[in-house]
């Protein structure tokens, strides 16, 4: 990339060749200045200062090479998902619109017209069900918490609130679902009736689950709103909770808007604590009620990717659903980095 | 700024804010003093009241974790302390090879990550000019922060398992693992390093040093502490995960034997190309296609020793990070 000015930086003529010297020729790139290299390195030698440059270089070439792994790892996976998730459309002829909003999913037969029953709309709308559902429940929970330990127990919120919420966020998403499936699906089928299984329960156990998520982003975006503004509004002789309503909130708006966008994405994805309680034995049909059985994105997958023989167009209508998923998270990114940029323009 | 000159101006920032209250009270003043006194009287009252609903939402929180750690550790606690449950095969209704499995995997998985989360976070902090490539590098960290894990696994599964034909192995769930614990470990070394006062890095600049030097000899000794605290918490999130592995590195533990160190053996514990199953995996499998009779028994045993493992992490994190700080700033 720029191992063109990397050498006539390394020339024998460059005298303040020492540490910061470097930085702006050699950038981001990971390939090392080879062409010319011993004789520049003789000369820089000669003025004693080559062993440090040389030092510099490495440590900028190593470290930027990993850097670039990362990056290509996220690019490869972003390709191949997409490029594996295409195949239905490409290589076995479904039309889109018939994937996205086909309310049938059935792909081992197909319709009147020969296309197969590949319809994504009963997973889609089953993952948006139980992701709205449990942050409705998480919120509340999550948002007065937030506030209690930032305006209210700030020692309580050091001492003993965050402690408990590291130990919820340590909790693998396994063990949810098994005691979603142990507590929550019993409890729900003796007050609700039938298998207690679906959108109702993987919602609650959701709900816990992104619990500290949201709470610790909110406390982060409460806790950096300014002190000057508690005080003037203190000041002015509000109450605390009037302070909080009409001073702390709305300043700390974009913060809490980031972490529930954020929950929703955990949420969203989460795979085995919902296929475990959400009961996706059954087939996929539209959701018509919160006490059913239903599927969600990643239940599908989950339950399924592993028998379907490759090549399949039941094999590649999975993987069109992982691409639904890789681009709705994606979406859900692109939201975080639009409310992070109106927030960083009003708070200016 | 003096401290009067702070809070006019606090006033001043808070004014359009809290311009309701601003409103109301200038109505009051100019109101009875008795109606002035009763709108005082329900503000605090509703005060009291909000302070008393968030506590109340503040102690469902605490005591919901409590009740599930609680509830977890004594469903499967029995279970937990039997030693041949610890140490025998699945056939026998025991976990020991997923309790190896998991160390080991995890093991792997840090061997991986942490040397590529170390250099990619000293370059983000160290070296990233400001410009488009480091933003999009910043972005490409968050995109892998917040996919799911499940989708990571599928990636792992179409790569590692069947284009580099690896099968269902350790080395396949190792690297989808690390896929998915970088983010964390980058966002937490970048932290450590972004915390080092800048005086440190300054005063080893100014006396020759280079960026390099710097970061080895200046920033890492003293970010160590925050460093290793970072690393053991993610170990604890890696350590359970499920979702990134089920496709990865198989959903079977074949017995192991700890005598055999033929390496391309199948039952040789350190080989990496084996399937192994771990202890989250073990704990989905057994509740949602098991035929084992006591699945829920198994599994219950399973969580409480998974949990187990995941709380002595964090106090092992915590205890170690506090010891090294000690010995960093006493140094």
């Amino acid at each position: 990339m720029s191992s063109a000015s990397n050498v006539t930086s390394e020339s024998p003529g460059t005298p303040t060749a020492v540490g910061q010297a470097v930085e702006p020729a050699a950038g981001a790139s990971g390939s090392g200045p080879k062409p010319g290299r011993g004789s520049s390195d003789a000369g820089l030698r000669a003025q004693g200062v080559a062993p440090k440059r040389r030092v510099e270089v490495r440590g900028k070439v190593l470290t930027g090479a990993c850097v670039a792994v990362v990056a290509a790892l996220v690019v490869a996976l972003i390709v191949m998902i997409c490029g594996q998730g295409v195949q239905t459309f490409t290589k076995d002829g479904v039309p889109f619109s018939k994937f996205l909003f086909g309310t049938a999913w059935n792909p081992t037969r197909t319709d009147a017209d020969g296309v197969p029953y590949v319809g994504a709309l009963p997973m889609i709308a089953g993952s948006f069900s139980v992701t709205l559902l449990s942050c409705l429940f998480a919120l509340p929970f999550a948002l007065g918490s937030s506030i209690f330990v930032v305006e209210v127990a700030p020692r309580f919120g050091t001492r003993i609130f965050r402690p408990v919420t590291e130990v919820l966020v340590g909790i693998p998403s396994v063990v949810f679902g098994m005691i979603g499936l142990y507590v929550i699906v019993p409890l729900i089928r003796s007050i609700v009736g039938g298998t207690g299984y679906g959108i109702m329960s993987a919602s609650i156990v959701l709900a816990v689950m992104i619990l500290p998520t949201v709470t610790s982003l909110s406390i982060d975006a409460i806790a950096s709103v300014p002190e000057s503004y508690r005080e003037g509004s203190l000041g002015l002789g509000c109450t605390r909770w009037q302070t909080i309503v009409h001073v702390v909130l709305p300043s700390a708006l974009p913060g809490i808007l980031t972490a529930i966008v954020l929950g929703m994405t955990r949420a969203f994805g989460e795979a085995l604590a919902v296929q475990m309680v959400i009961g996706s034995g059954g087939a996929s049909v539209m959701p018509t009620s919160l006490f059913k059985a239903a599927t969600t994105l990643t239940s599908v997958i989950t339950m399924n990717i592993g028998n379907q023989a490759q090549g399949t167009l039941y094999y590649d209508a999975l993987w069109s659903l992982a691409m639904v998923l890789l681009v709705m998270s994606l979406l859900f990114i692109l939201i975080v980095r639009l409310i992070g940029r109106k927030g960083s323009v009003k708070n200016d | 700024m003096t401290r009067s000159d702070k809070a006019a101006t606090n006033a001043a920032d808070a004014a359009p804010r809290a311009g309701a209250q601003t409103g109301a009270t200038r109505a009051a003043s100019a109101m009875d003093a008795d109606t002035a006194a009763s709108m005082a009287r329900r503000a605090r009252r509703s005060d009291h009241v909000a302070t008393g609903v968030l506590a109340v939402l503040v102690g469902v929180v605490c005591l919901l974790t409590v009740a599930m750690v609680v509830y977890i550790l004594a469903s499967g606690g029995t279970k937990m302390l039997d030693w041949s449950f610890l140490t025998s095969n699945p056939s026998d209704g025991g976990i020991g090879p997923e309790i190896f499995n998991s160390f080991y995997l995890l093991f792997l998985t840090l061997l991986i990550s942490l040397p590529l989360s170390l250099g990619a976070a000293i370059f983000l902090t160290q070296y990233a000019p400001s410009g488009p490539v480091t933003t999009c590098i910043k972005t490409i960290i968050e995109v892998l922060s917040s996919l799911p894990s499940i989708v990571v696994g599928l990636f792992g599964f179409l790569v590692f398992v069947i284009k580099f034909g690896w099968q269902f192995s350790i080395i396949a769930g190792a690297c989808a693992l690390t896929m998915f614990n970088l983010p964390i470990m980058v966002r937490v070394i970048q932290q450590a390093l972004e915390a080092v006062p800048r005086g440190q890095r300054d005063a080893g600049l100014a006396m020759g040093l280079t960026r390099w030097e710097t970061t080895i000899h200046v920033l890492i000794p003293s970010a160590i502490p925050a460093i290793v605290t970072g690393v053991i918490l993610s170990a604890g999130r890696v350590f359970g995960e499920a979702a990134a592995l089920i496709y990865t590195a198989g959903q079977s533990a074949p017995a192991i034997d700890f005598t055999n160190f033929d390496i391309t053996s199948a039952s040789c514990p350190w080989n990496v190309f084996r399937p192994a199953e771990t202890l989250a995996v073990h704990i989905w499998k057994l509740n949602s296609e098991s035929v084992v009779t006591d699945a829920a028994a198994i599994s219950a045993g399973t969580a409480a020793f998974l949990v187990a493992c995941i709380l002595v992490f964090n106090i092992l994190a915590r205890i170690i990070g506090r010891a090294l700080e000690k010995k960093v700033t006493a140094a």
